[in-house]
Protein backbone atom coordinates (compact mmCIF):
# COMPACT_ATOMS: atom_id res chain seq x y z
CA UNK A 1 0.00 0.00 0.00
CA UNK A 2 1.42 3.38 -0.93
CA UNK A 3 2.01 6.01 1.76
CA UNK A 4 -0.83 8.12 0.37
CA UNK A 5 -3.39 5.33 0.65
CA UNK A 6 -2.03 4.40 4.02
CA UNK A 7 -2.63 7.91 5.34
CA UNK A 8 -6.04 7.92 3.69
CA UNK A 9 -7.02 4.79 5.64
CA UNK A 10 -5.47 6.10 8.87
CA UNK A 11 -7.38 9.34 8.50
CA UNK A 12 -10.67 7.51 7.97
CA UNK A 13 -10.10 5.12 10.87
CA UNK A 14 -8.99 7.81 13.30
CA UNK A 15 -11.78 10.20 12.35
CA UNK A 16 -14.24 7.36 12.70
CA UNK A 17 -13.01 6.52 16.21
CA UNK A 18 -12.99 10.18 17.23
CA UNK A 19 -16.42 10.66 15.69
CA UNK A 20 -17.88 7.69 17.58
CA UNK A 21 -16.33 8.87 20.83
CA UNK A 22 -17.66 12.40 20.34
CA UNK A 23 -21.12 11.10 19.52
CA UNK A 24 -21.11 8.96 22.66
CA UNK A 25 -19.89 11.84 24.80
CA UNK A 26 -22.49 14.15 23.34
CA UNK A 27 -25.40 11.71 23.82
CA UNK A 28 -24.28 10.97 27.38
CA UNK A 29 -24.68 14.60 28.40
CA UNK A 30 -27.79 15.47 30.31
CA UNK A 31 -29.92 17.72 28.21
CA UNK A 32 -29.96 21.22 29.69
CA UNK A 33 -33.24 22.85 30.55
CA UNK A 34 -36.06 21.42 28.55
CA UNK A 35 -35.77 17.64 28.37
CA UNK A 36 -38.52 17.11 25.88
CA UNK A 37 -37.92 15.59 22.46
CA UNK A 38 -40.87 17.50 21.08
CA UNK A 39 -42.67 14.17 20.74
CA UNK A 40 -45.97 14.62 22.54
CA UNK A 41 -48.87 12.25 22.25
CA UNK A 42 -52.46 12.74 23.32
CA UNK A 43 -51.68 16.22 24.50
CA UNK A 44 -49.80 15.30 27.62
CA UNK A 45 -47.63 12.21 27.08
CA UNK A 46 -44.16 13.55 26.45
CA UNK A 47 -41.10 11.63 25.40
CA UNK A 48 -38.07 12.89 27.29
CA UNK A 49 -34.59 13.20 25.86
CA UNK A 50 -32.71 11.38 28.61
CA UNK A 51 -29.15 10.13 28.21
CA UNK A 52 -28.47 6.38 28.06
CA UNK A 53 -27.76 4.73 31.41
CA UNK A 54 -24.16 5.20 32.47
CA UNK A 55 -23.27 1.49 32.45
CA UNK A 56 -24.55 1.23 28.92
CA UNK A 57 -22.48 4.20 27.74
CA UNK A 58 -19.45 2.72 29.46
CA UNK A 59 -19.90 -0.51 27.52
CA UNK A 60 -19.67 1.53 24.34
CA UNK A 61 -16.51 3.24 25.61
CA UNK A 62 -15.04 -0.21 26.28
CA UNK A 63 -15.68 -1.27 22.69
CA UNK A 64 -13.81 1.82 21.52
CA UNK A 65 -10.85 1.03 23.75
CA UNK A 66 -10.99 -2.56 22.49
CA UNK A 67 -11.01 -1.43 18.85
CA UNK A 68 -7.95 0.76 19.39
CA UNK A 69 -6.08 -2.08 21.10
CA UNK A 70 -7.20 -4.48 18.35
CA UNK A 71 -5.93 -2.20 15.63
CA UNK A 72 -2.56 -1.76 17.30
CA UNK A 73 -2.26 -5.54 17.78
CA UNK A 74 -3.44 -6.73 14.34
CA UNK A 75 -2.71 -3.58 12.37
CA UNK A 76 -5.68 -1.50 11.31
CA UNK A 77 -3.97 1.80 10.62
CA UNK A 78 -3.11 1.86 6.90
CA UNK A 79 -0.04 -0.18 6.11
CA UNK A 80 0.94 -0.52 9.78
CA UNK A 81 1.27 -4.26 10.48
CA UNK A 82 0.54 -4.18 14.19
CA UNK A 83 2.55 -5.45 17.17
CA UNK A 84 1.74 -9.07 16.37
CA UNK A 85 2.54 -8.78 12.62
CA UNK A 86 -0.31 -11.24 12.11
CA UNK A 87 -1.29 -12.19 8.55
CA UNK A 88 -3.55 -14.97 7.34
CA UNK A 89 -0.65 -16.22 5.19
CA UNK A 90 1.72 -16.51 8.14
CA UNK A 91 -0.99 -18.18 10.21
CA UNK A 92 -1.50 -20.65 7.37
CA UNK A 93 2.24 -21.24 7.05
CA UNK A 94 2.50 -21.99 10.76
CA UNK A 95 -0.44 -24.38 10.70
CA UNK A 96 0.84 -26.03 7.57
CA UNK A 97 4.33 -26.50 8.98
CA UNK A 98 2.88 -28.10 12.10
CA UNK A 99 0.50 -30.31 10.08
CA UNK A 100 3.15 -31.28 7.56
CA UNK A 101 5.54 -32.24 10.35
CA UNK A 102 2.92 -34.57 11.84
CA UNK A 103 2.10 -36.02 8.43
CA UNK A 104 5.77 -36.47 7.59
CA UNK A 105 6.20 -38.35 10.84
CA UNK A 106 3.21 -40.55 10.09
CA UNK A 107 4.41 -41.35 6.58
CA UNK A 108 8.16 -41.48 7.18
CA UNK A 109 8.24 -45.22 8.02
CA UNK A 110 6.93 -45.93 4.50
CA UNK A 111 9.35 -43.75 2.49
CA UNK A 112 10.68 -45.65 -0.50
CA UNK A 113 9.49 -49.02 0.80
CA UNK A 114 8.69 -51.59 -1.87
CA UNK A 115 5.02 -51.99 -2.67
CA UNK A 116 4.80 -55.69 -1.78
CA UNK A 117 6.33 -55.00 1.60
CA UNK A 118 3.81 -52.20 2.26
CA UNK A 119 1.02 -54.50 1.16
CA UNK A 120 1.86 -56.88 4.00
CA UNK A 121 1.75 -54.05 6.59
CA UNK A 122 -1.84 -53.66 7.79
CA UNK A 123 -1.32 -50.09 8.92
CA UNK A 124 0.23 -49.07 5.61
CA UNK A 125 -2.69 -50.62 3.76
CA UNK A 126 -5.14 -48.76 6.02
CA UNK A 127 -3.37 -45.48 5.25
CA UNK A 128 -3.34 -46.36 1.57
CA UNK A 129 -7.03 -47.07 1.73
CA UNK A 130 -7.85 -43.67 3.23
CA UNK A 131 -5.70 -41.96 0.61
CA UNK A 132 -7.50 -43.98 -2.08
CA UNK A 133 -10.91 -43.02 -0.72
CA UNK A 134 -9.96 -39.35 -0.72
CA UNK A 135 -8.25 -39.16 -4.04
CA UNK A 136 -9.00 -42.13 -6.29
CA UNK A 137 -12.52 -43.25 -5.37
CA UNK A 138 -14.11 -40.46 -7.41
CA UNK A 139 -13.36 -42.39 -10.60
CA UNK A 140 -12.47 -45.89 -9.52
CA UNK A 141 -15.28 -46.20 -6.98
CA UNK A 142 -15.11 -46.35 -3.22
CA UNK A 143 -14.20 -50.05 -3.32
CA UNK A 144 -12.08 -49.84 -6.47
CA UNK A 145 -14.84 -51.44 -8.50
CA UNK A 146 -14.50 -48.91 -11.36
CA UNK A 147 -17.16 -47.64 -13.73
CA UNK A 148 -17.68 -47.40 -17.47
CA UNK A 149 -14.41 -45.93 -18.70
CA UNK A 150 -12.70 -46.30 -15.32
CA UNK A 151 -10.91 -49.56 -14.72
CA UNK A 152 -11.98 -52.02 -12.09
CA UNK A 153 -8.98 -52.38 -9.78
CA UNK A 154 -10.20 -55.44 -7.92
CA UNK A 155 -9.77 -57.94 -10.75
CA UNK A 156 -6.62 -59.27 -12.39
CA UNK A 157 -7.01 -57.45 -15.70
CA UNK A 158 -4.49 -54.61 -16.02
CA UNK A 159 -4.26 -52.57 -19.21
CA UNK A 160 -1.02 -50.95 -18.11
CA UNK A 161 0.40 -53.85 -16.17
CA UNK A 162 -0.44 -55.14 -12.72
CA UNK A 163 2.95 -55.61 -11.15
CA UNK A 164 3.67 -53.42 -8.11
CA UNK A 165 6.13 -51.40 -10.20
CA UNK A 166 3.56 -50.86 -12.98
CA UNK A 167 0.89 -49.75 -10.55
CA UNK A 168 3.27 -47.36 -8.81
CA UNK A 169 4.25 -45.92 -12.18
CA UNK A 170 0.57 -45.46 -13.04
CA UNK A 171 -0.23 -43.71 -9.77
CA UNK A 172 2.84 -41.47 -9.75
CA UNK A 173 2.94 -40.40 -13.36
CA UNK A 174 -0.53 -41.12 -14.73
CA UNK A 175 -1.44 -42.86 -17.98
CA UNK A 176 -2.89 -41.60 -21.23
CA UNK A 177 -4.63 -44.01 -23.52
CA UNK A 178 -3.95 -43.20 -27.15
CA UNK A 179 -6.48 -45.12 -29.20
CA UNK A 180 -6.96 -42.78 -32.17
CA UNK A 181 -10.06 -42.41 -34.26
CA UNK A 182 -9.81 -44.96 -37.07
CA UNK A 183 -12.95 -44.25 -39.07
CA UNK A 184 -11.18 -42.30 -41.83
CA UNK A 185 -8.24 -44.64 -42.22
CA UNK A 186 -10.42 -47.75 -42.15
CA UNK A 187 -12.97 -46.32 -44.56
CA UNK A 188 -10.17 -45.40 -46.98
CA UNK A 189 -8.85 -48.94 -46.80
CA UNK A 190 -11.96 -51.04 -46.64
CA UNK A 191 -14.89 -48.97 -47.83
CA UNK A 192 -17.95 -47.69 -46.07
CA UNK A 193 -18.48 -50.87 -44.05
CA UNK A 194 -14.91 -51.10 -42.78
CA UNK A 195 -15.62 -49.93 -39.22
CA UNK A 196 -18.56 -52.31 -38.97
CA UNK A 197 -16.43 -55.18 -40.31
CA UNK A 198 -13.65 -54.58 -37.81
CA UNK A 199 -16.25 -54.31 -35.03
CA UNK A 200 -17.67 -57.67 -36.06
CA UNK A 201 -14.19 -59.18 -36.15
CA UNK A 202 -13.41 -57.88 -32.66
CA UNK A 203 -16.71 -59.25 -31.36
CA UNK A 204 -15.92 -62.57 -33.01
CA UNK A 205 -12.70 -62.84 -30.98
CA UNK A 206 -14.74 -63.47 -27.86
CA UNK A 207 -17.79 -64.95 -29.57
CA UNK A 208 -16.80 -67.49 -32.25
CA UNK A 209 -20.47 -68.29 -32.91
CA UNK A 210 -20.62 -65.10 -35.00
CA UNK A 211 -18.64 -66.93 -37.69
CA UNK A 212 -21.73 -68.84 -38.77
CA UNK A 213 -23.65 -65.73 -39.80
CA UNK A 214 -20.96 -63.10 -40.37
CA UNK A 215 -18.24 -65.07 -42.12
CA UNK A 216 -17.59 -62.47 -44.83
CA UNK A 217 -17.55 -59.50 -42.49
CA UNK A 218 -15.15 -61.32 -40.17
CA UNK A 219 -12.83 -62.14 -43.04
CA UNK A 220 -12.79 -58.52 -44.22
CA UNK A 221 -12.40 -57.31 -40.65
CA UNK A 222 -9.51 -59.68 -40.07
CA UNK A 223 -7.55 -58.12 -42.94
CA UNK A 224 -8.20 -54.59 -41.74
CA UNK A 225 -7.41 -55.55 -38.16
CA UNK A 226 -4.05 -56.96 -39.21
CA UNK A 227 -3.23 -53.73 -41.04
CA UNK A 228 -4.43 -51.24 -38.47
CA UNK A 229 -5.17 -52.63 -35.02
CA UNK A 230 -2.60 -55.40 -34.66
CA UNK A 231 0.21 -52.87 -34.21
CA UNK A 232 -0.99 -52.18 -30.65
CA UNK A 233 -3.52 -54.87 -29.83
CA UNK A 234 -1.34 -57.63 -31.25
CA UNK A 235 -2.05 -60.01 -34.11
CA UNK A 236 -3.76 -62.35 -31.67
CA UNK A 237 -5.66 -59.51 -29.95
CA UNK A 238 -3.87 -60.05 -26.67
CA UNK A 239 -3.05 -56.36 -26.28
CA UNK A 240 0.13 -54.70 -25.14
CA UNK A 241 0.52 -53.36 -21.63
CA UNK A 242 3.42 -51.07 -22.62
CA UNK A 243 0.93 -49.03 -24.66
CA UNK A 244 -2.09 -49.68 -22.49
CA UNK A 245 -3.72 -51.50 -25.40
CA UNK A 246 -6.32 -53.81 -23.86
CA UNK A 247 -6.57 -57.51 -24.46
CA UNK A 248 -9.52 -57.99 -26.83
CA UNK A 249 -9.86 -61.69 -26.18
CA UNK A 250 -10.76 -61.60 -22.49
CA UNK A 251 -14.09 -60.77 -20.92
CA UNK A 252 -13.15 -57.37 -19.47
CA UNK A 253 -14.37 -54.40 -21.50
CA UNK A 254 -13.61 -50.97 -20.10
CA UNK A 255 -16.31 -49.30 -22.19
CA UNK A 256 -18.62 -52.27 -22.42
CA UNK A 257 -18.78 -55.16 -24.88
CA UNK A 258 -21.80 -54.04 -26.87
CA UNK A 259 -21.41 -53.62 -30.62
CA UNK A 260 -22.19 -49.91 -30.20
CA UNK A 261 -19.48 -49.39 -27.56
CA UNK A 262 -16.81 -51.19 -29.59
CA UNK A 263 -17.83 -49.41 -32.74
CA UNK A 264 -17.66 -46.07 -30.96
CA UNK A 265 -14.16 -46.87 -29.73
CA UNK A 266 -12.97 -47.64 -33.25
CA UNK A 267 -14.76 -44.70 -34.81
CA UNK A 268 -13.88 -41.98 -32.32
CA UNK A 269 -10.94 -43.43 -30.46
CA UNK A 270 -10.55 -43.77 -26.73
CA UNK A 271 -8.42 -41.42 -24.72
CA UNK A 272 -8.94 -42.42 -21.15
CA UNK A 273 -6.54 -40.63 -18.92
CA UNK A 274 -5.30 -41.33 -15.45
CA UNK A 275 -3.95 -38.10 -13.92
CA UNK A 276 -0.48 -38.14 -12.37
CA UNK A 277 -0.71 -38.12 -8.60
CA UNK A 278 2.88 -37.41 -7.60
CA UNK A 279 2.36 -33.65 -7.66
CA UNK A 280 -0.88 -33.95 -5.74
CA UNK A 281 -0.05 -36.63 -3.18
CA UNK A 282 3.72 -36.74 -3.08
CA UNK A 283 5.83 -39.87 -3.48
CA UNK A 284 5.13 -41.69 -0.25
CA UNK A 285 1.38 -41.24 -0.28
CA UNK A 286 1.25 -42.30 -3.93
CA UNK A 287 3.22 -45.36 -2.92
CA UNK A 288 0.78 -46.18 -0.12
CA UNK A 289 -2.19 -45.75 -2.46
CA UNK A 290 -0.47 -48.02 -5.00
CA UNK A 291 0.13 -50.63 -2.30
CA UNK A 292 -3.55 -50.57 -1.35
CA UNK A 293 -4.57 -50.88 -5.00
CA UNK A 294 -2.24 -53.81 -5.46
CA UNK A 295 -3.77 -55.62 -2.46
CA UNK A 296 -7.20 -55.29 -4.10
CA UNK A 297 -6.12 -57.58 -6.92
CA UNK A 298 -4.29 -60.02 -4.64
CA UNK A 299 -7.32 -61.28 -2.75
CA UNK B 1 -48.91 13.69 17.81
CA UNK B 2 -48.31 17.38 17.84
CA UNK B 3 -45.31 19.55 18.26
CA UNK B 4 -45.74 22.16 20.85
CA UNK B 5 -42.17 22.18 22.02
CA UNK B 6 -40.43 25.33 20.95
CA UNK B 7 -37.01 24.34 22.20
CA UNK B 8 -35.83 22.43 19.13
CA UNK B 9 -33.46 19.61 19.82
CA UNK B 10 -31.00 18.38 17.18
CA UNK B 11 -32.79 15.02 16.68
CA UNK B 12 -35.67 16.82 15.23
CA UNK B 13 -33.92 18.18 12.17
CA UNK B 14 -32.93 14.66 11.13
CA UNK B 15 -36.18 13.04 12.10
CA UNK B 16 -38.21 15.42 10.04
CA UNK B 17 -35.98 15.51 6.97
CA UNK B 18 -35.85 12.18 5.14
CA UNK B 19 -33.33 13.43 2.59
CA UNK B 20 -30.89 14.51 5.28
CA UNK B 21 -31.48 11.24 7.14
CA UNK B 22 -30.63 9.25 3.98
CA UNK B 23 -27.47 11.27 3.37
CA UNK B 24 -26.28 10.81 6.94
CA UNK B 25 -27.00 7.06 6.83
CA UNK B 26 -24.99 6.81 3.61
CA UNK B 27 -22.11 8.70 5.24
CA UNK B 28 -22.19 6.42 8.28
CA UNK B 29 -22.23 3.29 6.12
CA UNK B 30 -19.54 4.46 3.73
CA UNK B 31 -16.66 4.44 6.20
CA UNK B 32 -16.04 0.71 6.00
CA UNK B 33 -16.12 0.63 2.22
CA UNK B 34 -13.98 3.73 1.85
CA UNK B 35 -11.32 2.31 4.15
CA UNK B 36 -11.38 -1.34 3.01
CA UNK B 37 -12.54 -1.43 -0.61
CA UNK B 38 -11.45 1.79 -2.29
CA UNK B 39 -7.68 1.39 -1.59
CA UNK B 40 -7.84 -2.18 -3.03
CA UNK B 41 -8.95 -0.77 -6.36
CA UNK B 42 -5.55 0.85 -6.66
CA UNK B 43 -3.45 -1.88 -5.10
CA UNK B 44 -1.19 -3.79 -7.49
CA UNK B 45 -1.57 -7.09 -5.66
CA UNK B 46 -5.30 -7.07 -6.25
CA UNK B 47 -5.46 -5.79 -9.80
CA UNK B 48 -2.40 -7.26 -11.52
CA UNK B 49 -2.54 -10.78 -12.95
CA UNK B 50 -0.19 -13.45 -11.67
CA UNK B 51 2.98 -13.76 -13.76
CA UNK B 52 2.36 -15.35 -17.15
CA UNK B 53 -1.41 -15.26 -16.74
CA UNK B 54 -3.50 -14.82 -19.86
CA UNK B 55 -7.20 -14.08 -20.25
CA UNK B 56 -9.53 -17.01 -20.98
CA UNK B 57 -9.14 -18.59 -24.43
CA UNK B 58 -12.31 -18.56 -26.54
CA UNK B 59 -13.56 -22.03 -25.67
CA UNK B 60 -12.96 -21.57 -21.95
CA UNK B 61 -14.68 -18.20 -22.06
CA UNK B 62 -17.70 -19.91 -23.60
CA UNK B 63 -17.54 -22.57 -20.90
CA UNK B 64 -17.42 -19.91 -18.23
CA UNK B 65 -20.66 -18.43 -19.60
CA UNK B 66 -22.25 -21.87 -19.34
CA UNK B 67 -20.93 -22.22 -15.79
CA UNK B 68 -22.63 -18.96 -14.83
CA UNK B 69 -25.82 -19.72 -16.76
CA UNK B 70 -26.26 -23.08 -15.06
CA UNK B 71 -25.66 -21.50 -11.68
CA UNK B 72 -22.72 -23.72 -10.77
CA UNK B 73 -21.59 -21.02 -8.34
CA UNK B 74 -24.63 -21.77 -6.20
CA UNK B 75 -23.02 -25.00 -5.04
CA UNK B 76 -19.35 -24.64 -5.98
CA UNK B 77 -17.00 -21.99 -4.67
CA UNK B 78 -13.78 -20.99 -6.40
CA UNK B 79 -12.04 -19.58 -3.39
CA UNK B 80 -9.62 -21.57 -1.28
CA UNK B 81 -9.15 -19.85 2.03
CA UNK B 82 -5.89 -19.59 3.97
CA UNK B 83 -6.80 -22.51 6.18
CA UNK B 84 -4.69 -25.63 6.25
CA UNK B 85 -7.55 -28.09 5.96
CA UNK B 86 -8.57 -26.32 2.75
CA UNK B 87 -5.15 -26.11 1.16
CA UNK B 88 -4.52 -29.74 2.12
CA UNK B 89 -7.58 -30.77 0.16
CA UNK B 90 -7.63 -28.34 -2.74
CA UNK B 91 -4.14 -26.90 -3.21
CA UNK B 92 -2.61 -23.47 -2.75
CA UNK B 93 -4.94 -20.83 -1.33
CA UNK B 94 -6.51 -18.45 -3.83
CA UNK B 95 -4.69 -15.23 -4.67
CA UNK B 96 -6.27 -11.95 -5.73
CA UNK B 97 -4.22 -11.90 -8.93
CA UNK B 98 -5.91 -15.08 -10.17
CA UNK B 99 -9.27 -13.37 -10.52
CA UNK B 100 -8.34 -10.29 -12.50
CA UNK B 101 -9.85 -11.65 -15.73
CA UNK B 102 -12.98 -12.90 -13.99
CA UNK B 103 -15.86 -10.57 -14.63
CA UNK B 104 -17.61 -11.23 -12.38
CA UNK B 105 -15.47 -13.46 -10.18
CA UNK B 106 -16.86 -16.89 -9.27
CA UNK B 107 -15.65 -17.07 -5.69
CA UNK B 108 -19.07 -18.12 -4.48
CA UNK B 109 -20.00 -18.52 -0.86
CA UNK B 110 -21.54 -21.95 -0.60
CA UNK B 111 -20.11 -25.42 -0.96
CA UNK B 112 -22.69 -28.09 -1.54
CA UNK B 113 -20.12 -29.50 -3.93
CA UNK B 114 -16.36 -29.11 -3.61
CA UNK B 115 -14.37 -25.98 -4.35
CA UNK B 116 -13.35 -25.84 -8.02
CA UNK B 117 -10.56 -23.26 -7.98
CA UNK B 118 -7.91 -25.95 -8.58
CA UNK B 119 -9.97 -28.62 -10.31
CA UNK B 120 -8.12 -28.30 -13.64
CA UNK B 121 -6.18 -31.47 -14.45
CA UNK B 122 -7.49 -33.31 -11.44
CA UNK B 123 -9.84 -35.44 -13.52
CA UNK B 124 -9.69 -36.45 -17.15
CA UNK B 125 -11.78 -34.79 -19.86
CA UNK B 126 -13.75 -38.01 -20.21
CA UNK B 127 -14.52 -38.04 -16.53
CA UNK B 128 -15.93 -34.52 -16.76
CA UNK B 129 -18.05 -35.45 -19.77
CA UNK B 130 -19.60 -38.43 -18.05
CA UNK B 131 -19.92 -36.56 -14.79
CA UNK B 132 -21.64 -33.49 -16.25
CA UNK B 133 -24.12 -35.58 -18.23
CA UNK B 134 -24.93 -37.78 -15.27
CA UNK B 135 -22.83 -37.44 -12.10
CA UNK B 136 -24.19 -40.74 -10.72
CA UNK B 137 -22.40 -42.65 -13.49
CA UNK B 138 -19.05 -41.97 -11.85
CA UNK B 139 -19.99 -40.94 -8.32
CA UNK B 140 -22.95 -43.08 -7.22
CA UNK B 141 -23.58 -41.01 -4.07
CA UNK B 142 -23.47 -37.62 -5.84
CA UNK B 143 -26.41 -35.23 -5.49
CA UNK B 144 -25.31 -32.94 -8.29
CA UNK B 145 -27.95 -32.34 -10.98
CA UNK B 146 -27.44 -33.81 -14.46
CA UNK B 147 -26.74 -31.44 -17.33
CA UNK B 148 -27.48 -33.63 -20.37
CA UNK B 149 -28.40 -30.71 -22.63
CA UNK B 150 -24.83 -29.39 -22.59
CA UNK B 151 -23.81 -32.06 -25.09
CA UNK B 152 -26.61 -31.06 -27.44
CA UNK B 153 -26.16 -27.27 -27.42
CA UNK B 154 -23.59 -25.79 -29.73
CA UNK B 155 -21.44 -22.83 -28.71
CA UNK B 156 -22.36 -19.67 -30.61
CA UNK B 157 -19.13 -18.17 -32.03
CA UNK B 158 -20.71 -14.75 -32.46
CA UNK B 159 -21.73 -14.60 -28.83
CA UNK B 160 -18.21 -15.51 -27.74
CA UNK B 161 -16.72 -12.92 -30.08
CA UNK B 162 -18.98 -10.23 -28.67
CA UNK B 163 -18.11 -11.26 -25.15
CA UNK B 164 -14.40 -11.18 -25.90
CA UNK B 165 -14.68 -7.78 -27.60
CA UNK B 166 -16.44 -6.38 -24.56
CA UNK B 167 -13.73 -7.74 -22.26
CA UNK B 168 -11.10 -6.22 -24.54
CA UNK B 169 -12.80 -2.84 -24.19
CA UNK B 170 -12.63 -3.27 -20.42
CA UNK B 171 -8.88 -3.74 -20.68
CA UNK B 172 -8.34 -7.50 -20.86
CA UNK B 173 -5.31 -8.06 -23.11
CA UNK B 174 -7.01 -9.89 -25.98
CA UNK B 175 -5.36 -9.36 -29.34
CA UNK B 176 -7.08 -8.89 -32.69
CA UNK B 177 -5.88 -12.40 -33.58
CA UNK B 178 -7.66 -13.76 -30.51
CA UNK B 179 -10.87 -12.13 -31.67
CA UNK B 180 -10.41 -13.34 -35.24
CA UNK B 181 -9.67 -16.85 -34.01
CA UNK B 182 -12.82 -17.25 -31.92
CA UNK B 183 -14.91 -18.74 -34.70
CA UNK B 184 -12.29 -21.36 -35.46
CA UNK B 185 -11.73 -22.19 -31.80
CA UNK B 186 -15.37 -22.82 -30.93
CA UNK B 187 -16.75 -23.93 -34.30
CA UNK B 188 -18.65 -27.17 -33.95
CA UNK B 189 -17.93 -27.44 -30.24
CA UNK B 190 -20.72 -28.21 -27.81
CA UNK B 191 -21.34 -26.45 -24.54
CA UNK B 192 -20.08 -29.63 -22.92
CA UNK B 193 -16.72 -29.21 -24.70
CA UNK B 194 -16.60 -25.60 -23.57
CA UNK B 195 -17.46 -26.47 -19.99
CA UNK B 196 -14.81 -29.20 -19.83
CA UNK B 197 -12.22 -26.80 -21.28
CA UNK B 198 -13.15 -24.19 -18.69
CA UNK B 199 -12.98 -26.65 -15.79
CA UNK B 200 -9.67 -28.06 -16.97
CA UNK B 201 -8.26 -24.53 -17.08
CA UNK B 202 -9.22 -23.67 -13.50
CA UNK B 203 -6.14 -23.18 -11.35
CA UNK B 204 -3.80 -23.23 -14.34
CA UNK B 205 -1.86 -20.23 -13.11
CA UNK B 206 -2.08 -21.03 -9.43
CA UNK B 207 1.10 -21.61 -7.46
CA UNK B 208 1.92 -25.31 -7.37
CA UNK B 209 1.84 -27.27 -4.15
CA UNK B 210 -0.13 -26.12 -1.17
Amino acid sequence: MSAGWSWYVILLVVSNIIGCTALLWWTSKKAKGNEGTSHIWDGDITEYDKPLPRWWINLFYITIVFSIAYMFWYGGFGSYNGFSSWTSQSEHATQKAAGDARLAEAFRPYDGKPIDELARDAQAVALGRSIFTNQCATCHGSAGQGAIGYPNLTDTVWHWGGTPADILQTVLHGRNAVMPSWSEALTAMGGANAVEDVTTYVLWMTDPSLAATNGDAIARGRGLYANVCAACHGADGKGMTALGAPDLTDDYWLYGRSRAAIREGIERGRNGSMPAQEGLLGETRSRLAAAYVWTLSQQ
Amino acid sequence: MSNTNENKNPHEKIEKNVGLLAVLIAVALSFGGLAEIVPLMYQAEAIEPLPGMKPYPALELAGRDVYIREGCYNCHSQMIRTLRFETERYGHYSLAGESVYDRPFQWGSKRTGPDLARVGGRYSDDWHRVHLINPRDVVPESNMPSFPWLAENAVDPQQVTRHMRALKKLGDPYTDEDLAGVAQAVEGRSELDAMVAYLQGLGRYAPKGN
